[in-house]
């Protein structure tokens, strides 16, 4: 998890001024030395609470952390981080966070999302990551909605030098997969990355059509898809929970990519998710390049919770 | 409307009227509801203590203590206090003369923009404008495709470069406007976020380039804590003049709206409503205050349903109603139009006093899908005339669609039921309609499954009694 932290350092570096500016007042919770009373645990609140962990999530983490107060486990503010640490890591074993491959033949990752969450982005990102690890990866520009959508993925196809399978806009977007599966059969490809049209998870028949283009997948190599990511904005508030849901209900998802984590915002939500649907974070994303993606690495994560 | 937070206001009261002491304390504690509400809502947390502690004042002078209905006084002091915090609505675009008046939106990745750009300029045609769409995004791949797409579609030009300067860009559209007779220029920039110095630099320098007149902030509704930082950061750097709340038509509670507000005071002009070109709506504060709360939209369900309804056919079915017609056939269509409104689930949150009561009950969809099912096994004559259906014939439409005929009995009696509901309810004002709906609530009516799978059989004797009776309805 070194490259996650030298990224991370980068981005520090890079942003580091206007990032204090902003976060200069949050930091001051847990100052050295600082003894664990309630006046504290009710700061903690308050952080946990503006990094999106939501006011459930939140109160059961400041209550674990009371009662290993009252056991005398943790004392002073120094221990709260390791302590949250641990348990996050409890939460997120290491084989939760990684890729679902196929034993035979190519393994498709379809990728969803709300609008604007960034999918197109992510699988770009998805793509180099995979084709840097030796693979040959074929995208599916499913997203035959948006205007542009289909240029845009085959811009960074070019970028990132992977195959795509793609129609017109405006065709439908189940038998592009279907042709893209074909491709990726004949093609003997790794791993087929499936972008999909930005959808609110209250449209109903925009999920039906999102249920479809799974079937169509699963019909045509069984056992795929085998990883579903719903791709979520950090900047996401609450209704990300409600997105989770959703979207599981009609994909059934398998892991996040939280996109968007490089600016001021934490995505403290997907504590939230994990915590309430039991779905894991697989990717962060910290730029708009391809190579800014990062296996999700909860101590860091953690750690920027509170920095 | 605001049933829900009167009874846990008045519960908390109630407590402690007996006692005949409310001191600010109680006042205090009875506004953890609100708190909680505020930041499930996505309010920001700062702002959240602000708006409780100004409460809590207002509360204090306006003696809520002393009130003979204090929960309901309070719920007004926290409606009207939301609502004043994101008013006054202000919609209008400043267009200077001589022309071309220029709109700068800005905002993170993601959040809109470039759809935004295209219903504004959309809107700003049917006002009578001539608007140019200028595609400065020299970022995102294919973001300059994307907007020439909507500009066909929209039938309005759009100026583009291949350029990587977007200072250069900026100032180039503002002369091809002045050449060609476009008295509106909107720019579409790159989203970026509010701490990256050098972009954030560069929307300064298009700034000081064109002097844009209008600069709006595009914020998704779906925004969380973070809110605050990106518009304070947009608003320093570019002195916003409005918001632009955008993807309102999902189920956020949309609680940025309150906090860009309160750290920019800037007026929020417009919200997106879906991602067709002509879904941007005025903002309205009171309606927004209600969503937050999570208290239900009886206007936002109201609008919903006349999307689904032409006037025409609205009143149709009205009058069917009113005299006891309403077939089978009228019933899958409702159920038709109810799924594309977005699911029963949806609905039921909208209608206040019923929303809050949401977390218990569990209304499926499929439980539609299952009744449709039913009628679609009957023929058209049964659909038409339901008293017709007698064991024979249940038994055939259970076989058509897989169920028992209990099944088909009980959908059959439901459907009776609220058939004379509507008869009787189609003579009564709003208001009643309002009551008698909320009372089928508390009927249980939509607890569980749909009422009408659960019914068991009813006697022979009470069927005919009933045939009767709708043979004397349809006279």
């Amino acid at each position: 998890m070194a490259f996650f932290s030298k990224t991370l350092d980068k981005l520090k570096n890079g942003l580091a001024k206007s990032r204090k500016k902003i976060s200069d007042s949050l930091t001051t919770v847990l100052t050295l030395g600082r003894k664990i009373d309630e006046e504290l645990l009710e700061e903690l609140e308050e952080k946990l609470i503006s990094d999106d962990i939501g006011v459930e999530t939140t109160l059961q983490i400041i209550e674990d952390l009371r009662a290993a107060w009252k056991e005398r486990k943790i004392s002073s503010a120094e221990d709260v981080v390791p302590f949250l640490k641990q348990e996050l890591i409890e939460y997120w074993p290491q084989c939760d966070r990684e890729l679902n491959f196929a034993e035979s033949g190519p393994t498709v990752v379809m990728v969803t999302g709300v609008n604007g969450s960034g999918k197109t982005t992510s699988i770009a990102k998805l793509a180099y990551l995979l084709s840097s690890q030796g693979k040959e990866v074929v995208l599916a520009a499913c997203d035959t909605f948006r205007a542009a959508a289909v240029e845009q993925l085959s811009i960074w196809s070019q970028r990132t030098g992977v195959q795509i399978v793609k129609h017109q806009q405006n065709s439908d977007p189940a038998a592009v997969a279907f042709d893209a599966c074909e491709a990726a059969l004949a093609r003997k490809a790794d791993v087929l990355l499936v972008d999909t049209a930005g959808r609110l998870h209250t449209q109903k028949n925009l999920m039906m059509e999102l249920s479809k283009i799974r079937n169509v997948i699963t019909r045509k190599i069984p056992d795929a898809p085998h990883e579903v990511l719903q791709v979520l904005d950090a900047t996401t508030g609450q209704n990300a929970i409600n997105q989770a849901k959703m979207f599981s209900e009609a994909v059934d998802v398998t892991g996040i990519m939280l996109a968007k984590l490089d600016g001021t915002a934490k995505g403290g939500i997907v504590v939230a998710i994990r915590n309430q649907i039991n779905i894991p974070v697989k990717f962060v994303g910290l730029g708009e390049k391809p190579e800014d993606i990062e296996p999700f690495d909860p101590e860091t994560f953690v750690e920027a919770l509170f920095s | 409307m605001f049933d829900a937070l009167t009874n846990k206001f008045n519960s908390v009261f109630r407590g402690l009227s007996g006692r005949g002491r409310i001191s600010e304390k109680n006042v205090r504690e009875s506004m953890r509801e609100v708190r909680s509400a505020l930041l499930e809502a996505d309010v920001n947390y700062k702002v959240v203590k602000d708006f409780c502690d100004s409460v809590v004042e207002k509360a204090m002078g306006a003696k809520v203590i002393e009130s003979l209905h204090p929960g309901q006084l309070m719920v007004k002091i926290v409606n009207d206090e939301l609502t004043n915090l994101m008013g006054p609505v202000d919609s209008k675009i400043y267009f200077v003369s001589p022309g071309p008046t220029i709109v700068m939106l800005a905002g993170l990745q993601g959040s809109g923009k470039t759809t935004t750009a295209a219903k504004l300029a959309r809107l700003l045609l049917k006002q009578g404008k001539n608007p140019l769409l200028v595609a400065d995004d020299l970022q995102r791949p294919a973001a300059i495709e994307q907007l020439k797409t909507l500009g066909q579609q929209l039938e309005i030009p759009v100026y583009f470069e291949e350029s990587k300067d977007a200072v250069k860009v900026a100032r180039n559209s503002v002369n091809f406007a002045r050449k060609n007779g476009r008295d509106v220029v909107i720019l579409d920039t790159a989203g970026r976020l509010h701490i990256d110095t050098e972009l954030m630099g560069e929307l300064g320098k298009i700034c000081t380039a064109i002097t844009p007149h209008q600069i709006f902030l595009v914020c998704d509704s779906m925004t969380g804590q973070d809110a605050v930082n990106s518009a304070k950061e947009f608003n320093e750097q570019l002195e916003l003049d409005g918001v632009i709340l955008t993807k309102l038509d999902g189920d956020a509670r949309g609680g940025a709206a309150l906090s860009v507000k309160a750290v920019t005071g800037k007026p929020i002009k417009f919200v997106g409503m879906g991602e067709k070109l002509d879904q941007l709506e005025e903002f309205y504060p009171d309606r927004m205050a209600s969503r937050i709360l999570g208290m239900g939209d009886v206007v936002t369900l109201v609008e919903k349903a006349q999307e689904q309804f032409s006037e025409e056919e609205a009143q149709k079915m009205q009058q069917k109603m009113a005299k006891g017609q309403f077939t089978f056939d009228d019933f899958l269509k409702q159920m038709q139009s109810l799924k594309n409104m977005g699911g029963i689930k949806d609905m039921l949150k909208m209608i206040p006093g019923i929303g809050s009561q949401m977390g218990a009950m569990d209304v499926d969809d499929k439980e539609i899908t299952r009744l449709e099912a039913i009628v679609h096994s009957m023929t058209k004559a049964e659909r038409r005339d339901p008293d017709i259906i007698d064991a024979s014939r249940r038994r055939r439409i259970a076989r058509g669609c897989g169920m028992e005929p209990s099944d088909v009995s009980g959908l059959v009696k439901t459907f009776n039921q609220s058939r004379q509901m509507m008869k009787a309810m189609s003579g009564m004002g709003a208001m009643g309609r309002m009551k008698a709906l909320k009372s089928m609530g508390n009927m249980d009516m939509f607890s569980g499954r749909m009422p009408g799978l659960k019914i068991k059989q009813r006697s022979k004797r009470k069927r005919v009694d009933r045939r009767k009776k709708g043979k004397k309805n349809r006279r």
